[in-house]
């Protein structure tokens, strides 16, 4: 890994997206994975929540937003990766919710986009904050775990794991896993089934 | 001290700690199929990589597969591309794929352990959630994304944090008329659709222990609907004879060798757990999801709660749930109407699910104006199902009978909802828009509760058509 890939801050506008256990069927609709690629995902973020008028995502005030903000159980549900990356090709690159979905993290970290929790309070204060000035930037601190906005500061956490290895450049872990493969095969020796109990 | 089942299988496949204090974890089987896998062999190509271990993966086709027509090419242009490009990637890379023709082919939570691929104490990874299915052999098993499984298919590993365990005991006994959905959904309502995140989720209890393998793998199927992306059964002699004579499974001595290795992957009996959950089979009755989540359900017989007695942070949840399906505190799920039923999915799609709903259809008519719907979880299914007679069983009583594959729990083949129509689903999620119609509502149950609400052209307790159990009564988890 470069030193490239390090990522320890993240500025941009923010957009509120409220409601418990958002679901990656609602992120993307199971239609659009009849695909290939991941390319296009971007323009069919929340498509069918978007059909009823009025969703964040179309909102003028929230356009060219980067920090996407949650309440709990963000992204339960399918494990489709199509669904971060949707919203990372709408334009988002990081997200702040009081929680996350466990699978739809890993995807998130896989593809650099770091996740960050904060309490309740300290979500929805930054909800309004971002509300009352949607053009506001706001600024992620990863080693710090916080998110500054006019008027405060949000106190998050991310795991210790995820944080280094977004700090560290290794979020994409395949370059760390592909180095040990003498280990790899020395654990795969050790298993008695991979020998089918021979 | 003792170790859970989870902290052994961690430790048998550490290959290292990594700088960032995760563990890099080898992975012993990796299942594949045409949705979450193109990416990933793209990526391969891209970076000029080979799939380390191609006879530690397997691939099928269940997802966009049409359950009536399977002639080539696929009606639908995409749906066809998505499968010559699964095929000419398991060519390319020399990994096995069960298609559409190939008897093995069904959905992938399925054919695994019908197939004897899925064992105790291993890991075992697929880029869909339900792969948590797997855990009722003793396995630790869990849903990846794409990125993830382009790297189990270059290294058979992945970078993971360890989970805490939760233990889930449930003791007594099952009511006559309840079934192993009723116990996850209970579980899932009373512990939160995230009360899992960060636990793996073990199942233990008397009514686990009594519970056939087929019923168990519809508990550990949903314990990603509780955010737990693992849940496990310790495996037993029910876990060592359904696995016997599997085609993946060894014979004779080596038989012997692994039900030895298998039975030494259990918890032990003084493991510690980093929390307990202590529940009555006794006190759960037939369950029926009334919302937008697969925690918002109730007893057939019990009221959807007001709005004031969910947690806070739920609470404008529950109100879009109400508004969207259409159901008001203190109402009750029986005597509503629905259009279409579906039986089927990687939850409820074996033989022996096929079974319970066939007990409640014999002889009874599918009521006018319901679209029902069988669909076998794989060919294997189908085949015994048919061997049994049942496909005649539901045709007579008007259900169609189908190709294997995940049809309408998802959606991504042409079975779909439309409009506002309201299906008595056994599948695992009840989430705005799953079955195919972004206002098209489900309700979750049992496919003995969807065979009866086909029936009744409503919600009913299945109770009231099935009578109970007689004593010595063979139970059906045939191969």
């Amino acid at each position: 890994m470069t030193a490239d890939n390090k990522i320890s801050e993240i500025r941009g506008k923010g957009v509120v997206v409220r409601g418990a256990d958002i679901d990656t069927d609602r992120i993307i609709p199971a239609r659009f994975l009849r695909t290939v690629t991941f390319e296009g995902l971007g323009d069919h973020a929340f498509e069918d929540e978007r059909a009823q008028g009025d969703h964040a995502f179309d909102q003028e005030r929230f356009q060219g937003a980067s920090i996407l903000v949650a309440n709990q159980n963000f992204g339960c549900g399918s494990s489709r990766e199509h669904a971060p990356q949707s919203l990372m090709r709408w334009g988002i690159k990081a997200f702040v919710a009081e929680s996350f979905a466990e699978i739809f993290f890993g995807n998130c970290l896989a593809l650099g986009l770091p996740c960050l929790t904060g309490s309740s309070v300290k979500v929805t204060a930054l909800m309004n904050a971002i509300e009352s000035d949607p053009q506001q930037q706001l600024v992620i601190n990863l080693a710090e775990q916080t998110v500054v906005h006019k008027g405060g500061q949000l106190q998050g956490t991310i795991p210790d794991g995820p944080r280094e290895q977004f700090l560290n450049g290794t979020w994409d872990a395949l370059g760390q896993l592909l180095e040990a493969d003498n280990a790899i095969n020395d654990t795969a020796a050790q298993l008695p089934y991979v020998s089918a109990f021979k | 001290m003792g170790k859970t089942l989870l902290e052994k299988v961690w430790e048998n496949h550490a290959v290292r700690e990594l700088p960032s204090g995760q563990t890099q974890l080898f992975i012993g089987l990796h299942l594949v199929h045409e949705v979450t896998s193109p990416q990933a062999f793209e990526m391969l190509r891209e970076r000029n990589l080979k799939v380390k271990f191609p006879e530690r993966t397997f691939a099928t086709v269940d997802h966009i597969v049409p359950t009536d027509l399977v002639k080539r090419p696929f009606v639908d242009d995409l749906a066809e591309e998505m499968t010559v490009a699964i095929e000419a990637n398991t060519k390319e890379f020399q990994v096995p794929l069960f298609d559409i023709n190939h008897e093995n082919q069904g959905i992938v939570h399925v054919i695994g352990p019908e197939l004897g691929l899925t064992q105790p104490g291993m890991t075992i990874a697929c880029g869909d959630s339900h792969t948590s299915t797997h855990g009722a052999f003793g396995a630790i098993a869990f849903g990846i994304g794409t990125s993830q499984v382009r790297d189990v298919l270059a290294t058979q590993c992945l970078a993971m944090s360890r989970l805490k365990v939760r233990r889930i005991k449930v003791t007594g006994a099952l009511r006559h008329g309840v079934y192993a959905k009723d116990v996850i959904l209970k579980i899932i309502r009373q512990l939160g659709v995230n009360g899992g995140v960060g636990y793996a989720y073990e199942y233990a209890g008397e009514v686990i222990e009594h519970m056939t393998m087929e019923e168990r793998m519809s508990i550990c199927n949903m314990s990603i609907e509780g955010g737990a992306r693992v849940g496990y059964v310790n495996p037993d002699q029910t876990t060592f004879d359904y696995l016997q004579g599997r085609n993946h499974v060894p014979g004779g001595d080596a038989f012997e060798r692994a039900v030895d290795w298998w039975r030494h992957q259990a918890s032990d009996h003084d493991a510690t757990y980093d929390d307990k959950l202590d529940l009555v089979g006794e006190d759960i009755a037939p369950t029926v999801t009334w919302g937008i989540t697969p925690g918002q359900s109730v007893p057939i017989d019990g009221e959807i709660p007001d709005v004031s007695e969910f947690a806070e942070a739920e609470r404008s949840n529950v109100e879009e749930a109400m508004r969207f399906m259409e159901f008001s505190t203190g109402q009750k799920m029986a005597g509503t109407s629905i259009n279409v039923a579906f039986i089927g999915s990687c939850t409820n799609g074996r033989l022996s699910d096929l079974y319970e709903a066939a007990r409640v259809a014999k002889g009874r008519k599918v009521a006018p104006g319901v679209k029902a719907l069988v669909v076998p979880g794989s060919k294997r299914v189908r085949d015994a199902a048919e061997a049994e007679g049942l496909h005649e069983l539901f045709q007579e009583a008007g259900f169609e009978w189908r190709g294997a594959g995940c049809s309408m729990c998802l959606a991504m083949n042409p079975d779909k909802l439309q409009g506002r129509e309201l299906c008595a689903s056994s599948s695992n999620r009840n989430f705005k828009g799953r079955q195919g119609s972004p206002s098209g509502r489900t309700l979750l149950m049992s496919p003995a509760m969807v065979a009866a609400a086909a029936v009744s052209g409503e919600v009913v307790d299945v109770r009231d058509l099935i009578e109970p159990p007689v004593e010595n009564e063979q139970r059906n988890d045939d191969r």
